[in-house]
């Protein structure tokens, strides 16, 4: 592990971590992008159209669950593996960075969905009730209320999203996506070399750590309601409680 | 009399259908007056919010004519043999509902707003411009007296502020009607006036017509000219207040009068009674204890239905009277020099 210290290991190493991290972080910014792209609005149908909603439908609930469910019933890999025709016919490639990024978003939007529903089933049925009460109409009440209302709880949401899609795109590197899970299992599993392992999981973790201290931060920032239920931090032990509903 | 402003007709509400089906309400009968403060009062359960959304339409009535400000939102309409409920388009409603504004117990408002922009949010939805809303808003909350709040969040303000930056909302679009669903019953005694205060204040500064849903006796007897007892889904009684207060004629009526099962029948004609109000200060026992010790006069309970909330008592209690009318006079008058307590003559029509 002494290698660590030296500036021969970083010489030789520090373009490959270099390169690694910014895939990963690519991978990552750009999945998120287009599944939130796809999820938000599936989240958004959901509440809607739920029993109580504003719009209750219970054909678009039920199908959009069942088809969210069976998106989140398949581990990544197997989608990944699965949609990879898929994958090629959107971006040309079933590899690299590029060929990641479409099973990312298949697999993370409908996970995006239910985190987005959620978040919006915690705004207060009243609040909805009076902006009908006043004639707004559907789209300003997603637009004005549920959006607005549910604004902190979205960016924790948001935080658990960006690290779920970091982990999957590990996961991912599996199979030549590049990014820092790819280093780790070249280097770190395949040629036995521990140092690599060992700094790619430090990368990781100090990743995951900034994104959750960000976003934690924010969605406290924006939050005004002072009292207490709401206000409070996000401790590890909830995120483990809403990590459990990941994959 | 002045003209209707709601005028809602054989309206019935079923939540439900075949054998679970839940009748809310039943040939409700009402005719709101352009102006006043009407109050509808029942028990939990008796239909009260179901009704008021009725009125805007928050709850589609299952039959029935709903006329608001001469605008029926409503109604029946003949389908070959069968007569149909009917109602207004969409937008139609979603301007109607402009004139026809609501409050909650619970305030319901934007907490992630700012109390201005709160007030600012009906004028958004309905395209005022913003400079124009903003303007209009700090007049509204100017008027319901909070003016140094406009820069604050709603869980900055105490619930009796809350109340009103949701009074100030509700009055944003100048409307012909305000529906007041229990948005009292969340507040302390002294907000509660105070916020009863305003609503009148506004009544008679605006004009605006005024729909209070409460189970509180109080909030009627303060500020209602006319009041409606649903119970169970009917309507029970309805008239002016001060009539039904005296001369409840209905077994609905007067479990809310004379809460505490107290009947007419079980006491002789003409019996000497008076009402009690606790109304949130001393506890009720000492007060008759301390009638005897103090006064000498002996009076009967004829029925109570009080509470402690707080250590503080509330409702209200039926005092039997003594006969002679020199030791009655006594009693009353130490009853109302008693701190929140308020004390009504009643006499029995047997």
């Amino acid at each position: 592990m002494a290698d660590l210290l030296t500036a021969e290991f970083w010489f030789k190493y520090g373009p490959l971590l270099l390169d690694g991290t910014i895939d990963t972080l690519v991978m990552t910014g750009i999945s998120t992008v287009f599944a939130y792209l796809l999820g938000l609005p599936l989240g958004v149908a959901l509440i809607l159209t739920q029993p109580h909603g504003i719009r209750p439908n219970n054909v678009i609930y039920k199908v959009l669950g069942w088809i969210i469910n069976v998106g989140r019933s398949l581990p990544f890999i197997i989608l990944m593996v699965a949609i990879m025709d898929f994958t090629k016919l959107i971006v040309g490639t079933k590899i690299g960075v590029r060929g990641a990024i479409v099973p990312l978003v298949v697999s993370a939007a409908p996970f995006i969905a239910r985190m987005v529903e959620t978040s919006l089933a915690e705004v207060d049925a009243g609040v909805v009730e009076a902006a009908q009460s006043m004639g707004a109409s559907t789209f300003q009440i997603v637009w004005k209320v549920y959006l607005p209302e549910a604004k902190p709880s979205l960016v924790l949401g948001g935080a658990i999203s960006i690290v779920t899609i970091l982990a999957y795109t590990a996961i991912a590197g599996a199979i030549g996506a590049g990014g820092l899970g790819d280093l780790a299992i070249r280097y770190g599993y395949q040629r036995r070399y521990p140092p690599m392992l060992l700094v790619t999981v430090i990368f990781l973790i100090v990743l995951v750590q900034l994104i959750q201290s960000v976003f934690s931060h924010v969605s406290n920032r924006i939050d005004k309601r002072l009292d207490s239920g709401h206000k409070k931090g996000f401790t590890p032990l909830e995120m483990l409680a809403r990590f459990t509903h990941t994959k | 009399m002045s003209e209707s402003i709601i005028q809602i007709q054989h309206l019935t509400k079923t939540f439900g259908s075949g054998d679970t089906a839940v009748h809310a309400l039943e040939d409700i009968n009402l005719d709101i007056k352009q102006g006043e403060i009407f109050g509808i009062i029942g028990l939990s359960g008796a239909g009260k919010s179901t009704l008021v959304r009725c009125m805007n339409l928050l709850e589609l009535p299952t039959s029935g004519t709903v006329i608001v400000d001469g605008q029926r939102l409503a109604w029946m309409e003949q389908d070959g043999e069968e007569e149909k409920p009917a109602h207004v388009s969409e937008k139609e409603l979603r301007l109607a509902r402009r004139n026809i504004t609501m409050i909650f117990q619970s305030f319901n408002l934007l907490m992630q707003r700012t109390c201005l922009k709160n007030v600012c949010f009906p004028m958004e939805i309905s395209g005022v411009p913003a400079a124009q809303a903003k303007k209009r808003a700090l007049e509204l909350m100017e008027l319901v007296g909070l003016a140094d709040k406009a820069d604050a969040y709603p869980s900055q303000l105490s619930g009796g502020q809350k109340q009103r930056v949701a009074i100030a909302r509700a009055l944003a679009t100048d409307p012909k009607v305000l529906l007041c669903d229990e948005a009292t019953s969340a507040l302390d005694p002294t907000t509660t006036a105070s916020i009863l205060g305003l609503l009148k204040d506004l009544n008679a500064k605006l004009g605006v017509t005024v729909v209070v849903i409460t189970h509180q006796m109080s909030v009627i007897e303060e500020i209602c000219s006319r009041v409606a007892i649903l119970d169970g889904g009917v309507v029970a009684e309805q008239g002016n207040v001060e009539d039904i207060f005296s001369h409840p004629s209905t077994d609905a009526a007067r479990r809310l009068v004379y809460p505490g099962g107290v009947s007419v029948a079980q006491y002789p004609a003409g019996t000497h009674a008076v009402r009690v109000a606790f109304n949130g200060g001393t506890a009720y026992q000492p007060l008759i204890a301390s009638l005897a010790i103090d006064c000498g006069v002996k009076v009967n309970i004829l029925g109570a239905d009080t509470r402690n909330i707080d250590g503080k008592a509330f409702g209200t209690m039926l005092l039997g009277l003594p006969d002679d009318p020199n030791e009655a006079a006594k009693a009353l008058s130490y009853i109302r020099s008693q701190p929140n307590v308020s004390a009504e003559e009643v006499e029995y029509h047997g």
